[in-house]
C-alpha cells in the first residue's frame, strides 16, 4: 500500500510548527499504524534527517502513551482502540493521511507529536487516591462489594489517562477523564471516607491546569479508546453538587479541637 | 572480590521473615525525615516502595522514563497476581504456594525468599482492596479467583483482563498521595544513566533529563533499583518497547553481581511476527490453553486451509507428548515443544512460524457464546491484529520473551553486592529460580515494594547512617564524565549509515537462535564471536541523528542497544557455562532420550552471580543453594 502522510512537524514548545508531507510505500496492510511510522522514521534517520518523535510503549493499548491525532480524530478512524491498536489495513490505499499531536493548553507540545500530559498526573495527585497506609488492612473479603458495584468501578476505572477525550473536546475539557477517577473510587466502600474531600480538590485542579468547562456533546466518549461512559459524568456531576452540599456543613462545637474543616 | 553472603536469618522457614524484622535495627522518626532515599523506578515495585517509603517518613526522589509513572510496563499485564488465601477452600495455603512456586522454577531459587513471598502474597490482597483495586467480585459480594498456569489450585485474583493496570493504578494513587504530602519529589522523563559508588556504598544517581537533555547527578542515603527486565534484548519481545537492561547493567559495571543472566522467559502463546516490519509481540493470555488444542498438520506439506484437515491428519503434539497435562503444561515445556514442531518444518502460517490453537471442540461442545465470554476480548484483538477470526479458523501463537528470571544478585534483603543499592521487582534475580509460574511477578513486584523494603532498607540506614555525599562530590564528577563520554561517542557523525534499529534486530536474532528456547555449546561459543563483531560494527556505524542536548528519542533507544549489545555477551556466558537444562534453561546437551531437560543438582545447584572486569571475561561467584526443607525433585509433565 502507498500513502501520503502529513504529519505536524516543531521542534520545541515555543518554536512554530507545521505541516511536512512524506510519501511511504510497501506500507503492508499487516502493520499497525506505529510500524508505518518506525519505518518512515528509520528512513529519515539513515537520510540523516531527525525522526518524527511520537509516544508509544506498551504497543497494545493499555499504558496510554500513544497519542495521535489521526485525519482530526483522536486514537484515528477506529472506535474504541488506541493509536498503537490501529492497523493499516483500515485506511484505503493511496489514502493522504494528516498526523497531529493532541492538542489542549494545558497539553504544551514538547516536540512534534509528543505532548506533556503532565497536568492528568497533577490531577490525580490533588485527590485520586485513598489515604491509607502500607500495613494492617483488614482482610480483603470483610469488604463485601456486590459484583454490580465491583463492575461499575472497573468500568470507570478502565481509563488509561491517555487524554484524547480532552484531545476531541472543543473546550479541551478533561471531565471524563476526572469523571471516570471519580466514579471508581465513589463507587466503592472504601472510596466513600474521603469523597468529599476528593471530587472538590480534582475538580479544582481541572480548573486549575487550564482545562475547559463540559459543553455536553460527548466527543470524549466517541474518541475513549476505553469506553469510559459520559455517564459518568453525571455521576461526577451528582458527587460535585453532593460534595458542594456537604463542603458547606457548619462544624459542630464537638468537632473541636480535632474536628476537619471542609 | 564480590563477596555473596545471602543473609538468610537461621531458624524454622516460618519465622525467618518475623526473626528478621524484630532483629533489624529502627530508624527513629526524627531520623527518617533526615534521611533521603532514591527510588528509580515507578512500576508494582518503584511505585509501592516509593509510597511506602513516603509514608514512613523518608524523603523520596523518584525517577522515571515515561512521562507519567502510571505508565510503567506493570500497566499491561493481563492474567492475575497470585496469593495464597484458599479462598475458594481448595486446599490452598502458603505452605503450598511456596512449593509451587520453587518446583516452578526448578529448584534454583532461594527458599527463604520464596516461603517469605508466599507468606506475604495474602497481606498483598488486603493492601490492595484497601487502596480501591477493583478485583473481579462474586455475585455474594466476595473476592474471585481463578486458575491460572497450570496449578491445581484457584489463587489468582484478576481484575477483568487488566489486572496489571489495576495494581499498578493503586500503587499509583497512593504515590500520588505522597507527592501531594511532599515526601515524595516525583522525576518523571528522566533517565538514570549510571550510579555513584563513594566509598563502596552507593551514594546516587546520574540522569539525563529526557526534555531537556541536561545530565545532573543526585545523590542520597541508599538507592533502590526497581527498573524491570530485560527481555527486549531478544529486539521482539512482549515487553513494552522502552524495557531495557540500562540501569542494571551500569550497576553491574559499577559492581553489582548479575545473577542468572540467562533465565529468561519465552512465553508459548503470543500472536506470531508478520513480517520484518514487527516491533513487538502481543501476548495472549495463557488462560486461552484452558480450552484451546495445540496441533499442527501431520505432513508438512500439507498447505489445506485447516478446517478442511481431518482430525485423523492433526497432530495434536503436546497432548501426544504430555498426555497427563496435556495442553497445560507449563510455559517453558509448551514453548520449546511449538519451536521443535516449527524447526521440523512443521510450523503453518508465515514462514512457518505458528501452531494453531484450535477452539472448535469447545464451541462444539460448550456453545460459542460460553467461549465469546470468556475470552470474547482476546479474540477480538487477535482478529484487530491478524485480521482473522478465530471463532471461524483456528488461532496461530508462537513463542515470544516475556519475562527475565535473572537480575541484580540481591541478599535475603533485597540489597545488591554494592552496599546501599537495593533491587526490587523483574530487576532483581530472585523469587523465580529458572522459570517464573504464571501470576507470580506482580506478587513479588509488591512484596518487594510494599511489604520487604521499606523494613529492610531502615537496618542498612540505622547501620550506616551518613550524609549524602555533595553532588559535586568526585564520584558524582566521574560518573557524570563517564555517562557525557557515552553520549558524545553516539551522537558523533559516522561513516556508513546505520540504524540503532539494524543492529538491535541482528542482536535479537544471535540471541534468539543461540540463547533462547534452546541452548548449545557450540551456538553459545558462536554467538560469543559474532556479538563484539556486531558492537564494534554498531560504534563504527550507527547514525543518531539531532543533538545530546534536547528531546531526541533516537538517543535514548541506542543507548538502550548499546548496552544490550554487551549484556547479551553476559547472558551468552552464564548458559554456555551451567551445563544443565533447569526450567527455561535448556541445554541441547543434556536431555533425554525422550528429549526431557536433565537437571545437574550436583553440580549446579547453585545462584551464579557475576561480577564485571574491565577488559575481561565477567568473573563467577557462587551462591550455594541449600534446601533444608524441601527436596528437590525432577519436574515431569509427562
Ligand atoms: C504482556 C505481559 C503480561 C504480563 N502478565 C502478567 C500477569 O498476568 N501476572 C504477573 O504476575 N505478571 C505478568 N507479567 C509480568 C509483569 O508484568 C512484570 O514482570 C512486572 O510488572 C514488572 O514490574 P516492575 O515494577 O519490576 O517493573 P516495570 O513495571 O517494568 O517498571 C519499570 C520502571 O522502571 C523505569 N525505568 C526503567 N529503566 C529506567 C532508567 N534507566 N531510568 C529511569 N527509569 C527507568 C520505567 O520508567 C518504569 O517506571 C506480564 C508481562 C507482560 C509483558
Ligand atoms: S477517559 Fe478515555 S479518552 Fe479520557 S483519558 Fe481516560 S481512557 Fe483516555
Ligand atoms: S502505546 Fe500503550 S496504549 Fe498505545
Amino acid at each position: 500500500m502507498k500513502f501520503t502522510l502529513r504529519i505536524w512537524r516543531q521542534r520545541g514548545p515555543n518554536e512554530r510548527g507545521g505541516f511536512v508531507t512524506y510519501p511511504v510505500d510497501d506500507v503492508s496492510p499487516d502493520m499497525s499504524f506505529l510500524e508505518m511510522l518506525d519505518g518512515l522514521n528509520q528512513r529519515l534517520i539513515v537520510a540523516g534527517e531527525e525522526p518524527v518523535a511520537f509516544e508509544h510503549d506498551c504497543r497494545e493499548g493499555i499504558c496510554g502513551s500513544c497519542s495521535l491525532v489521526i485525519d482530526g480524530v483522536p486514537h484515528g478512524p477506529e472506535r474504541g482502540v488506541t493509536t498503537c491498536q490501529l492497523y493499516m489495513r483500515r485506511f484505503a490505499n493511496g489514502a493522504t493521511i494528516t498526523i497531529e499531536p493532541w492538542r489542549a493548553k494545558a497539553f504544551p507540545i514538547i516536540r512534534d507529536l509528543v505532548v506533556d500530559r503532565r497536568a492528568l498526573d497533577r490531577i490525580m495527585q490533588a485527590g485520586g487516591y485513598i489515604s491509607v497506609n502500607t500495613g494492617g488492612a483488614v482482610d480483603g473479603n470483610t469488604l463485601l462489594i456486590g459484583k454490580e458495584e465491583a463492575e461499575t468501578a472497573m468500568d470507570a476505572a478502565s481509563c488509561i489517562g491517555c487524554g484524547a477525550c480532552v484531545a476531541a473536546c472543543k473546550n479541551a475539557s478533561a471531565m471524563l477523564f476526572v469523571a471516570a477517577k471519580v466514579s471508581h473510587l465513589a463507587m466503592l466502600p472504601q472510596g466513600k471516607p474521603e469523597r468529599t474531600r476528593r471530587v472538590m480538590a480534582m475538580v479544582r485542579a481541572m480548573e486549575r491546569e487550564g482545562f475547559g468547562s463540559c459543553g455536553n456533546q460527548y466527543e470524549c466518549e466517541a474518541v475513549c479508546p476505553k469506553h469510559v461512559s459520559v455517564r459518568f459524568i453525571a455521576m461526577l456531576n451528582r458527587e460535585y453538587l453532593r460534595a458542594s452540599i456537604m463542603g458547606t456543613r457548619i462544624p459542630a462545637r464537638s468537632d473541636a479541637p480535632h474536628g476537619e474543616s471542609y | 572480590m564480590i563477596a555473596l553472603d545471602p543473609q538468610v536469618p537461621p531458624g524454622p522457614l516460618e519465622m525467618k521473615w518475623d526473626r528478621r524484622r524484630f532483629s533489624g535495627q529502627l530508624v527513629s522518626p526524627a531520623n527518617k525525615r533526615r534521611i533521603k532515599i532514591i527510588v528509580v523506578g515507578t512500576g508494582l515495585a518503584g511505585a509501592s516502595a516509593a509510597s511506602t517509603l513516603g509514608q514512613l517518613g523518608y524523603q523520596v526522589e523518584c525517577f522515571c522514563f515515561h512521562d507519567s509513572p502510571r505508565r510503567a510496563h506493570s500497566i499491561a499485564a493481563q492474567g492475575g497476581i497470585n496469593a495464597a488465601k484458599n479462598y475458594q477452600d481448595d486446599g490452598d495455603s502458603v505452605a503450598r504456594l511456596f512449593y509451587d512456586t520453587i518446583k516452578g522454577g526448578d529448584f534454583r531459587s532461594r527458599e527463604a525468599n520464596v516461603y517469605r513471598l508466599a507468606q506475604i502474597s495474602t497481606q498483598i490482597i488486603d493492601q490492595c482492596v484497601a487502596l480501591g483495586v477493583p478485583f473481579a467480585r462474586e455475585y455474594g459480594g466476595q473476592l474471585a479467583n481463578r486458575s491460572f498456569g497450570g496449578v491445581q489450585v484457584s489463587r489468582t485474583f484478576y481484575c477483568r483482563g487488566q489486572t496489571g493496570q489495576q495494581l499498578l493504578l493503586g500503587a499509583y494513587s497512593a504515590l500520588c498521595w505522597q507527592i501531594e504530602r511532599g515526601q515524595v519529589t516525583m522525576r518523571p522523563r528522566t533517565e538514570m544513566l549510571d550510579v555513584i559508588v563513594a566509598d563502596g556504598h552507593a551514594r546516587g544517581i546520574v540522569i539525563r533529563d529526557l526534555v531537556t537533555g541536561r545530565l545532573s547527578a543526585h545523590t542520597a542515603h541508599a538507592v533502590v533499583l526497581a527498573t524491570g527486565g530485560y527481555s527486549n534484548v531478544y529486539y521482539l519481545s512482549t515487553n513494552a518497547s522502552g524495557c531495557n537492561v540500562t540501569a542494571t547493567y551500569r550497576a553491574w559495571k559499577q559492581g553489582a553481581a548479575f545473577a542468572n543472566p540467562s533465565f529468561t522467559q519465552i512465553h508459548p502463546t503470543a500472536i506470531p511476527p508478520a513480517g520484518a516490519h514487527q516491533a513487538k509481540l502481543t501476548l495472549m493470555s495463557e488462560s486461552l490453553r484452558n480450552d484451546g488444542r495445540l496441533w499442527v498438520p501431520v505432513s508438512p506439506s500439507d498447505r489445506r486451509s485447516p478446517n478442511e484437515i481431518p482430525p485423523s491428519e492433526r497432530d495434536y503434539f503436546l497432548e501426544r507428548r504430555y498426555p497427563r497435562f496435556g495442553n497445560l503444561v507449563p510455559r517453558d515445556v509448551a514453548s520449546r515443544a511449538v519451536k521443535s514442531i516449527c524447526d521440523e518444518g512443521r510450523g503453518v502460517g508465515p514462514g512457518g512460524q505458528g501452531v494453531y490453537l484450535d477452539f472448535s471442540d469447545v464451541i462444539r461442545q460448550q456453545g460459542i457464546d460460553v467461549v465469546r465470554e470468556r475470552y470474547g476480548n482476546l479474540f477480538e484483538m487477535y482478529q484487530r491484529i491478524t485480521g482473522e477470526n478465530a471463532y471461524e479458523v483456528p488461532m496461530r501463537i508462537y513463542p515470544a520473551p516475556h519475562y527475565t528470571m535473572g537480575g541484580l544478585w540481591v541478599d535475603y534483603n533485597l540489597m545488591s553486592t554494592i552496599p546501599g543499592l537495593f533491587v526490587i521487582g523483574e530487576a532483581n534475580f530472585a523469587d523465580h529460580g529458572a522459570n517464573r509460574l504464571g501470576a507470580s511477578s506482580l506478587m513479588q513486584g509488591l512484596a518487594d515494594g510494599y511489604f520487604i523494603l521499606p523494613y529492610t532498607i531502615g537496618h542498612y540506614l540505622a547501620m550506616v547512617n551518613r550524609p549524602p555525599i555533595a553532588e559535586d562530590h568526585s564520584a558524582a564528577r566521574a560518573a557524570l564524565e563517564r555517562v557525557e563520554a557515552r553520549l558524545r561517542k553516539l551522537v558523533q557523525a559516522k561513516g556508513r549509515q546505520r540504524t540503532a534499529a539494524s543492529f538491535h534486530r541482528a542482536l535479537g536474532k544471535i540471541l534468539w537462535d543461540h540463547c533462547g528456547m534452546s541452548r548449545c555449546a557450540a551456538g553459545l561459543r558462536g554467538a560469543l564471536e559474532v556479538i563484539p563483531v556486531l558492537r564494534e560494527e554498531f560504534w563504527r556505524d550507527v547514525v543518531v541523528p539531532g543533538s545530546g542536548e534536547a528531546f531526541n528519542q533516537e538517543l535514548e533507544y541506542a543507548g538502550r542497544v548499546a548496552d544490550f549489545l554487551e549484556f547479551a555477551e553476559l547472558m551468552c556466558h552464564d548458559a554456555l557455562h551451567r551445563e544443565e537444562s533447569c526450567g527455561a534453561h535448556f541445554r541441547e546437551e543434556y536431555q533425554t532420550e525422550e528429549g526431557e531437560p536433565q537437571r545437574d543438582d550436583e553440580r549446579f545447584a547453585y545462584v551464579a552471580a557475576w561480577e564485571y572486569r574491565d577488559g575481561d571475561t565477567p568473573a563467577l561467584h557462587k551462591e550455594p543453594l541449600n534446601f533444608e526443607f524441601v527436596q528437590p525433585t525432577t519436574r515431569s509433565y509427562q
